[in-house]
């Protein structure tokens, strides 16, 4: 956990009472909406179908479990009773007033928590992956340097009116678990051959209308220089990104227009001018941020418990330990994913009595730490083994233990129609309908690791692009109908998926996704063979063939 | 942003005035008296683009009491009952089409 | 539009001039980008105050040779929401050492007053009447910030590190 000091405590609550003053000349009349629409979105508020919906930031996706607490205290006081964990590390609250909102934010600003920058044409919440500081294979805390950029990019003076969006990723793991390939500046931590601390930097990756993956511009920025280097890229993309359009306003456009080659000569001329500069981060800058990561004071325990050799006779037990428990750096402890996809449940909610009891759990069994990942689940982060079967039996209760973890019902969905104003189809009730086609554990082992993502308009929250298999909802004649395309991956292996064939109706989506499943178990090498990698032997043809012959 | 009066009106059939109310976001309607009501029974009802025009206009008019106001469709039941004309309106009528987690 | 410079509600004493009118006798005079390019010379002999309004599509590399002779530069907010201005104007003060009035114009609210100060603006063409006699209010509300600027402000990691400085002697 990384703790505020007093300069941090002192600038989240000056804006909250910034927004406060905002709203209350909203309300009397002296901002227009077209001038406090932007003000809004920039602190998270958005207008949705029925209501304002209020987006909160979880950076890195740590929590404390008085932040969880907090969190489902504003659930319960201000909207109605859940809230929706998103693809950004964010939380989201979808009936919340406007005249309710600054309390909202004074309450969450208690414990250290804010909206700042969570949506508006601004660098947005920073994301990492959610194993930082616990996973056996990363380079060191990525989170330490997210808190640094976290930092670094809010409430930017010269950064808050960019020409669309801007979003970070960073991971420090061999295996990439932020999807930094499909963000705006994706940053891998690394080490170089004298051992010092650095970045590969990624840039113009991004989902929507026009998907891109993103294309590395420099293979090594030591650390002590990444905020100028970000700097440049974002002084570059500020004067020369597209305002014309706003489809084609995102650096992604940026970049393939100019070609990589010359923005980075664009960029590296603009660092120039800045380089060794006041961003230039010092080794005691770096420590004093570091040292406000609070790591847990670990045991000495044994990697095979007792307890958890006498809990493997329950089959149901062990059909989760198998699926949703994770090796941890320290020997003796694990990291716990908590599925928010219950089996005909929207993907990505949690109730307040939920985020309550997760809290309590926390406490008890993960030093009070909480996580929060891209896929829209939540973790415990610090579990020593020998808790699994009791801590399982307390998740088994809330509803957060269904063993399908990565699996096809581990469904990635964006709020769709049900919520959004620029959905064009519905996202939740499809992706519960397929929770419950593939309801059996044994069958959705047999079927292995496959990522489901469902998007209910271009605008790509859902990341259908990159799901193995994609859904992509649009509006034909008033009706919904859904793109389905295969073959995509978020990874560090990053690719769009192919589409399939002909747009299906709502009706059919889940029948066609059942098709191509049991195509793909038809058409593997052998049960190890992934299904994004029988895509990528044989290519979308012979599924094609499959699901559409009888269409 | 073009502003909802300088787009093209088209009307196609029977339409009100709808948008959200700006301290709650409450889906509304415009009514035939210039106030808003959150029925849409109370909506005035338009077929023409010249009065959807002018229904628009003086719904946009007022940015302190609604949030971006736009013309939706609507159809009429055979006892004059006011209906959805699409899908979005009838969600932003009557709610998700799912059960929320915390009445679940 | 009233004007703010340096936090007080001024008279505007520049006249603009636009692209091809006579200049006034005298008095200080703002002109368009194009004229004062095709005649800086000239203009930048004359004994008066000299101010430019510059584009917000334009590189402000192109005044440098010229920044000591100006006593205004103008920068164009079209809409609040396009922030090319921001960049020029950091790059004006902080990269090529800009001292003169930085005057931010167009849609110029009071919600990017701190922003503007940050990025070395002490000059506002305020749209609102409102909103200009809010400014000394709306620029006083931040007293902690992350990023190190020109405006002399110590940045959140500078502090710190003073502050480790001062507990350990």
């Amino acid at each position: 956990m990384y703790a505020y000091d007093e300069i941090d405590r002192t600038l989240v609550n000056e804006r909250v009472a910034e927004f406060r003053d905002q709203v209350q000349r909203r309300l009397s009349g002296e901002l227009t909406e077209d001038e406090f629409k932007v003000l809004r979105l920039m602190n998270g508020v958005y207008l949705q179908l029925h209501a304002y919906m209020f987006r909160v930031a979880i950076p890195y996706g740590t929590l404390s479990s008085a932040q969880l607490r907090k969190l489902a205290h504003v659930a319960r006081k201000y909207d109605r009773g859940y809230g929706h964990f998103t693809t950004r590390q964010n939380i989201q609250f979808n009936w919340i007033a406007l005249k309710d909102l600054p309390d909202a934010l004074a309450d969450l600003a208690e414990v250290g928590i804010h909206a700042m920058q969570t949506s508006g044409n601004c660098t947005r919440n920073v994301t990492a992956d959610q194993w930082g500081g616990v996973a056996p294979d990363e380079v060191e805390d990525p989170r330490v340097w997210a808190e640094i950029l976290r930092q670094h990019t809010a409430l930017h003076p010269e950064f808050s009116f960019l020409p669309r969006k801007f979003k970070f990723a960073i991971t420090a793991a061999d295996h990439d678990r932020a999807a930094i390939k499909v963000h705006d500046i994706g940053l891998r931590l690394i080490k170089n051959d004298a051992g010092e601390t650095g970045f590969e930097v990624l840039v113009g990756g991004g989902l929507g209308r026009s998907p891109f993956i993103a294309k590395t511009i420099k293979p090594f920025v030591p650390g002590r220089d990444i905020l100028s280097y970000v700097e440049a890229i974002l002084r570059v993309y500020n004067q020369y990104g597209r305002r014309d359009n706003i489809y084609k306003a995102r650096i992604k456009i940026l970049v393939h227009e100019l070609g990589i080659e010359k923005f980075a000569a664009e960029v590296e001329q603009a660092w120039r001018e800045i380089a060794d500069g006041p961003l230039t981060l010092d080794d005691e800058m770096i420590e004093d941020i570091r040292s406000r990561f609070v790591y847990p004071a670990y045991e000495k325990l044994s990697a095979e418990p007792a307890e958890l050799r006498a809990a493997a006779a329950d089959p149901r037990f062990e059909a989760w330990r198998k699926n949703s428990v994770a090796p941890h750096r320290q020997p003796g402890y694990a990291i716990v994913t908590l599925s928010l996809k219950p089996v005909g449940g929207p993907p990505g909610d949690a109730t307040a009595e939920q985020m309550d009891a997760i809290a309590d759990l926390a406490d008890k069994y993960s030093f009070g730490e909480i996580r929060v990942g891209h896929e829209q689940n939540l973790a415990l982060p610090h579990v020593a083994k020998r808790d699994l079967p009791a801590l399982w039996a307390a998740l088994d209760a809330i509803g957060v233990a269904t063993p399908n973890v990565n699996l096809v019902s581990d469904i990635i969905a964006c709020p769709g129609l049900d919520y959004c104003s620029l959905a064009n189809a519905r996202s939740i009730p499809i992706a519960q309908e397929l929770t419950r086609r593939f309801a059996n554990h044994e069958t959705a082992n047999l079927i292995g690791r496959l990522h489901v993502n469902i998007s209910g308009c271009i605008n790509a929250c859902g990341h259908h692009h990159v799901g193995h298999i994609g859904i992509l909802g649009v509006e034909k004649n008033d009706q919904e109908v859904y793109q389905i395309t295969i073959g995509g991956r978020a990874d560090e292996h990053a690719k769009l998926g192919e589409l399939i064939g002909p747009a299906v109706p709502y009706a059919e989506v889940a029948d066609v996704i059942e098709d191509i499943v049991e195509a793909y178990l038809a058409l593997r090498e052998k049960p190890e063979e992934l299904f994004v990698d029988t895509v990528k032997r044989l290519g979308v043809e012979p599924f094609k063939e499959r699901v559409y012959a009888t269409r | 942003m073009t502003s909802p009066l300088q787009q093209k009106i088209k009307i196609t059939g029977p339409s009100v005035v709808t948008a959200n109310r700006t301290d709650d976001g409450v889906v509304i309607y415009r009514t035939g008296s210039g106030g808003w009501s959150t029925e849409l029974a109370d909506a005035a009802i338009v077929r023409e683009a010249d009065p959807a025009r002018a229904l628009l206009a003086e719904s946009v008019a007022d940015d302190i009491g609604a949030v971006g106001a736009y013309i939706a469709p609507v159809k009429l039941g055979g006892d004059g009952a006011v209906i959805p004309g699409n899908l979005r309106e009838q969600i932003r009528k009557t709610g998700v089409t799912i059960a929320l987690p915390a009445q679940a | 539009m009233p004007l703010v410079r340096n936090g007080q509600i001024v008279a505007d004493d520049f006249v603009s001039v636009d692209g091809d009118a006579e200049l006034p006798a005298d008095g200080a005079v703002l002109v368009p980008a194009a004229r004062f390019l095709a005649e800086a010379d000239a203009l930048t002999k004359l004994n008066r105050p000299l101010g430019v309004v510059w584009p917000n599509n334009r590189d402000v590399a192109e005044l440098e040779p010229w920044l000591d002779r100006l006593a205004l530069v103008a920068l164009v907010f079209p809409t609040f929401r396009d922030g090319r201005a921001h960049s020029q104007a950091r790059r004006l003060r902080e990269i090529y050492g800009y001292r003169g009035e930085l005057r931010a114009t167009g849609q110029v609210l009071r919600d990017q007053f701190t922003f503007l100060l940050r990025n070395g603006f002490d000059a506002f063409d305020v749209k609102k009447e409102a909103d200009a006699h809010a400014f000394d209010e709306a620029t006083h509300r931040y007293t902690e910030f992350y990023q190190p600027t020109g405006d002399g402000h110590l940045s959140a990691l500078q502090l710190r590190k003073q502050r480790h400085k001062v507990t350990a002697t």
